[in-house]
């Protein structure tokens, strides 16, 4: 299974994308499938500052629950509101509509300590033996 | 079809049945409130469906129809300790002067009912080899509640305000940490061996001078026996932090070997599950906490007092030469933790069935339990994996990773397909250290016989799995719905019924 | 012993398993092994059982006195047909309804409690139910520091004392500090001390009980409505004594975000203080805050109508040291009990029942306040108890009562010192105009006796 190649992503299966000083996060295809039906999403609030590999929320499904990290550290300017009246949004288009927040980065460097598709490729190969 | 259509034990939800001015009539109304309270306090609309009382018989009497207990069948639920409930307990807890009498009657009024709780109490600790108990909390985790507040409180007296880590093994029932959670303290797993108990090894590097209290069940969650309790116990005191007993399997051990002489310092049973109260569908519990000596002065308050009663026949029982009182002044006292006593209906129920077995009877009530247990261990193990295998206690888990790769068939198909069989299934994943597990816990109440028509059941489901797994995966068919669309609850949460006209658009 | 085994079914059991012995089975290592012999009450036989609880029943002697005693304890009717539908043993014996598929009907009951709960409190979302009244208020001060992080809490000085002192124990664990909102000379909660307190931004939550420790009304005040909903502080309704649901105001009616209390009132025994249930319903906005659990509707895979225990990922067995409350075990047949209760009378039973509190309420408070040396203490509106005040120590007067088998009500003095010389006096639709009058001749020969000095 490919990754989207525009993508950076992180050991704990979220991905990034980065657009200037804005970074959209979410989780991947590999993490909601793992997670199976996914029934809430619970995201800080616009204006918080969180930091890279911080934990930021969690993500439900009906019998477990998983913690959410986020990839990049910054001040939280937009979560997806959608997800509230439609979490299966992250089943659906874990890539796209799906996303989760968008984080003003505080510091570009950050992006160094995270995967690129090939090498989270590889570590889900390995996380399925 | 539908299966409710032809279905004689539905009845449509209360608040669609009935008509406005049916209703019965119970007592003498007093008037229009307009009489007695100003307009303003009052409320628009009392929005309650008035019915027949032979609307309201049929209704959940038809409810009961559509719902499993222990008095239909064999419910080998673990951890839970479903055992018969005698009705003679139910009887005494319905006793007018029992069931009526008000929190606040004086103690002088009341000394049947502390005279009750103080026989249930010294009862308690003799069997559990503790100093004292706290009839207060109302369930299990109420009581780890009041436990872990009563060592916080110790340790604050003491100076010793680092001590913020509860440690709990990985086998530890969810309340657990949750309980410790609401105390302020940090949760600290400790994986199991691979003989899935506790390792004192590992438990030694993770203890020091932040230990506040381990936290275990013995036997733990895969019904086998912690054997170094001595060793583990020792271990924590020495870095001085305090045990704490989770007597939701104290079915295992009661009047065989006690908590006290292990070394805990603090404990909880669930006198719903150990001393036969009702579960009643998931409450009300009973959950009594006990201390070691060194913690008496803490118990939450009241606490009940005896002392011997002037003038008393000396012919009379022990406890009826005593009088008794509500006591509290406690002055180290964590506090209350309910608005009245005790669950005290239940502590009745308690006492009754430690009459009905006494010391000697409790002992082999609980040999009973183990020896059904590991019958259907050994029993199960011929077509089931049981990943530790050896002498359980009161219960065992199964695992069916290997039939699931097989098959495709999951503990949940298994715990189905006995609900089509007649039988509540065995608690599943859980504990968290096993693969698809099945765990089961048959007590001592249930026959051989019984035991043998669930072995039959388990063992044909099993085959079935193997050799037409579409049947296993399809179950339940005969009970009055099928599987239910769990993701649908969740996403759309319909948590009440509304009257149509108030119907929200989007029901989330 | 309730086993049903015989030495033969132990010996070829025993065989299959591998033992020798039960005593093999259960057998823990020297240096913990039972040592003392075990110091229980006597095993008897069935007949010997209700014998000695006979014994004990007998020797609870205020349960056949004339009673005014209420303050969180309520006697009401029960219809017999409530224990007959409640003690069905498919109901008693069964366990949380894990299993959906079995348990249909146990879910619909609580789907209905929760509906109930919503209907009276005016509120969106209500639990299966938590222990009690007190642990419901301690509860929903967790939801609210949860809800907006502050770790504060409030709590009027008018409400029930028992709560309070379980609300300090519950903040003791958590780290929170608690502060009391005064209560005026007029027995309810001082407003201008509440929007004082609220102003300053830094209390989780506020709580105020109605009617209140005192049987009186006390709900906020439009300005303190706003001043409460300005600050971002939660406001908590608590209820006490659920029949006043029937005819007071709801409790969203005023603003409150979470509505919890005790539901006894509705058909559960008064039994010594237990069990009895909490009940807890909110806003939609703090669904996800809601401790305990919650039946959900929903569908089987036929596309059939059914129930089931949903938002489970909140609680203790999933959530494990992050859930919402560490409760597992609830009321829940306290409120099957409330359930069938609320069925059975329905809107116009329940209505009698309310105003029947109201009617004899005010029967006994005027046939007390006719006494020379009683008066009423205050004056506000009140449901079902009145504070009575008898010029000496309270306790003293019902001392005296008890000797003349009357249970008078409370002695305010042990929770308010102010009040030393005051009676809480509790009549509801089982209170007769023969008690009233029992106790009117009672107190006046009491009264006649001068005070101990």
């Amino acid at each position: 299974m490919a990754q989207p190649e525009n993508l950076l992503y992180s050991k704990e299966h979220e991905w990034v994308k980065i657009d200037g000083d804005i970074a959209t996060v979410g989780i991947t295809e590999y993490a909601q499938s793992s997670l199976g039906d996914i029934v809430y999403v619970e995201l800080p609030k616009t204006g918080a500052h969180v930091v890279q590999f911080g934990n930021i929320g969690v993500v439900e499904s009906v019998k477990a629950v998983s913690d959410l990290f986020t990839p990049v550290g910054g001040e939280v300017v937009e979560v997806n509101t959608e997800l509230d009246g439609d979490p299966a949004l992250v089943n659906r288009e874990p890539f796209a509509g799906g996303w989760m927040l968008k984080v003003r980065l505080s510091d570009a460097s950050e992006t160094a300590r995270l995967l690129s598709p090939s090498a989270y490729e590889q570590l889900i190969a390995e996380e399925a033996h | 079809m539908s299966r409710l259509a032809s279905d004689h034990t539905f009845s449509p939800i209360i608040f669609e049945q009935g008509q406005e001015g049916r209703g019965s009539r119970y007592v003498e109304s007093g008037g229009a409130p307009t009489g007695f309270l100003p307009p303003e306090a009052l409320r628009a609309d009392l929005p309650l469906p008035d019915n027949t009382e032979l609307d309201v018989v049929r209704h959940f009497t038809r409810l009961s129809a559509r719902t499993f207990g222990i008095d239909l069948g064999f419910y080998p639920l673990g951890s839970c300790t479903m055992k018969y409930n005698p009705r003679v307990n139910d009887a005494m807890a319905e006793l007018p002067a029992l069931r009526d009498l008000h929190p606040w009657t004086p103690d002088d009024l009341a000394q049947g009912a502390l005279q009750i709780m103080w026989e249930l109490e010294r009862s308690l600790c003799s069997l559990f080899g503790m100093a004292a108990f706290s009839l207060n909390p109302s369930a299990g985790a109420h009581a780890e509640l009041t436990a872990l507040l009563i060592a916080k409180k110790y340790f604050k007296d003491r100076g010793e305000t680092r001590r913020g880590t509860v440690i709990v093994p990985d086998t530890a029932h969810g309340t657990n940490p949750a309980s410790a959670a609401m105390c302020g303290f940090k949760v600290l797993s400790l994986r199991s061996d691979a003989r899935g108990r506790v390792s004192v090894d590992a438990l030694k590097n993770v203890l020091g001078a932040d230990t506040a209290v381990c936290m275990m069940t013995n036997p733990n969650t895969l019904g086998l026996f912690e054997d170094h309790i001595h060793e583990i116990s020792r271990a924590v005191h020495e870095a001085g932090g305090l045990m704490y007993y989770d007597g939701a399997n104290a079915n295992a051990l009661m009047g065989n070997a006690r908590p006290g002489d292990m070394g805990f310092d603090l404990m909880h049973l669930n006198l719903h599950k150990t001393f036969t109260i009702p579960h009643g569908g998931g409450g009300a519990g009973h959950g009594p906490v006990g201390v070691a000596a060194h913690l008496v002065e803490y118990l939450p308050i009241p606490y009940v007092r005896a002392r011997a009663k002037a003038g008393a026949d000396p012919s009379a029982a022990p406890s009826d030469r005593m009088e008794f009182r509500l006591d509290f002044d406690l002055p180290h006292s964590v506090g209350p933790v309910r608005s009245f006593w005790s669950n005290f209906a239940h502590a009745v129920r308690a006492l009754a069935y430690i009459y009905a077995n006494g010391a000697e009877g409790l002992a082999a009530v609980s040999q009973l339990a183990v020896l059904n247990a590991n019958y259907l261990r050994v029993r199960v193990r011929d077509f089931l994996d049981t990943p530790y295998d050896e002498i359980c206690r009161h219960e065992f888990v199964a695992s069916a990773q290997a039939l699931k790769r097989e098959t495709g068939v999951k503990a949940l198909d298994i715990a189905k397909a006995l609900l089509d069989r007649g039988f509540m299934a065995p608690t599943i994943y859980f504990p968290l250290i096993v693969a698809e597990a099945l765990m089961i816990e048959p007590t001592e109440t249930e026959s051989k016989e019984t035991l043998d028509e669930f072995v039959a059941a388990l063992r044909e489901i099993v085959s079935l799995a193997k050799s037409d797994p579409g049947t296993i995966l399809a179950a339940p068919e005969r009970t009055v719905v099928g599987r239910l669309d769990e993701t649908r609850a969740a996403r759309q949460p319909d948590l009440r019924w509304y009257p149509h006209a108030e119907t929200p658009a989007n029901p989330n | 012993m309730y086993t049903p085994h015989t030495p033969r079914d132990i010996a070829q059991m025993l065989e299959t398993v591998g033992a020798n012995s039960l005593d093999d089975l259960v057998r823990v290592p020297d240096a913990i092994a039972l040592r003392e012999r075990l110091d229980l009450v006597p095993a008897l036989p069935e007949a010997g059982i209700v014998k000695r609880f006979e014994h004990f029943a007998r020797k609870n002697v205020g349960a056949s006195y004339i009673s005014f005693l209420g303050g969180g304890s309520y006697r009401h009717y029960t219809p017999p047909a409530i224990a007959s539908l409640a003690m069905r043993g498919e109901f008693l014996t069964s366990y949380t309804p894990y299993q959906a598929e079995v348990s249909q009907g146990y879910l619909q009951a609580i789907y209905e409690w929760q509906t109930y709960v919503c209907l009276l409190t005016g509120l969106d979302v209500a639990n299966a139910s938590v222990y009690d009244g007190a642990t419901a208020l301690a509860e929903a001060t967790i939801m609210s520091i949860h809800a907006n992080g502050r770790k504060r809490a409030l709590v009027s000085r008018a409400v029930n004392p028992n709560y309070r002192a379980v609300l300090q124990t519950y903040c003791d664990g958590l780290d929170v500090e608690l502060d009391e909102i005064p209560v005026t000379a007029n027995g309810t909660t001082d407003l201008a001390a509440l929007q004082a307190l609220v102003a300053e931004g830094t209390y989780a939550c506020v709580a105020l009980q109605s009617p209140n420790f005192f049987g009186n009304l006390d709900v906020p005040d439009a300005a303190a409505q706003s001043a409460i909903a300005a600050s971002g502080t939660v406001s908590i309704a608590v209820v006490a004594e659920a029949i006043a649901l029937a005819v007071l105001a709801t409790p969203a009616s005023w603003g409150a975000q979470i509505a919890v209390g005790e539901g006894q009132s509705f058909g559960v025994a008064t039994a010594y203080g237990g069990p009895y249930l909490g009940f807890m319903a909110t806003t939609k906005e703090h669904m996800r805050r809601i401790p305990g659990r919650l039946v959900g509707k929903t569908v089987d895979a036929g596309g059939n109508e059914a129930y089931v225990l949903t938002l489970q990922a909140r609680e203790q067995h999933i959530r494990r040291e992050r859930a919402t409350s560490n409760i597992c075990t609830n009321q829940a047949h306290c409120a099957l009990i409330a359930t069938i209760y609320l069925a059975l009378l329905g809107k116009s039973g329940l209505q009698d029942v309310a105003s029947a509190n109201l009617k004899r309420s005010r029967e006994l408070a005027a046939s007390v306040a006719s006494l020379q040396g009683c008066a009423l203490e205050f004056d506000a509106p009140f449901f079902n108890e009145v504070v009575v005040n008898v010029g000496r120590p309270a306790g003293e007067v019902l001392d005296r009562l008890k000797g003349r088998g009357i249970l008078g009500g409370i002695d305010l003095g042990r929770f308010y010192p102010e009040y030393a010389n005051c009676i809480l006096m509790t009549a509801t639709e089982l209170t007769s105009a023969g008690d009233i009058q029992a106790l009117h001749a009672a107190l006046n020969e009491v009264l006649d006796v001068p005070a101990r000095v």
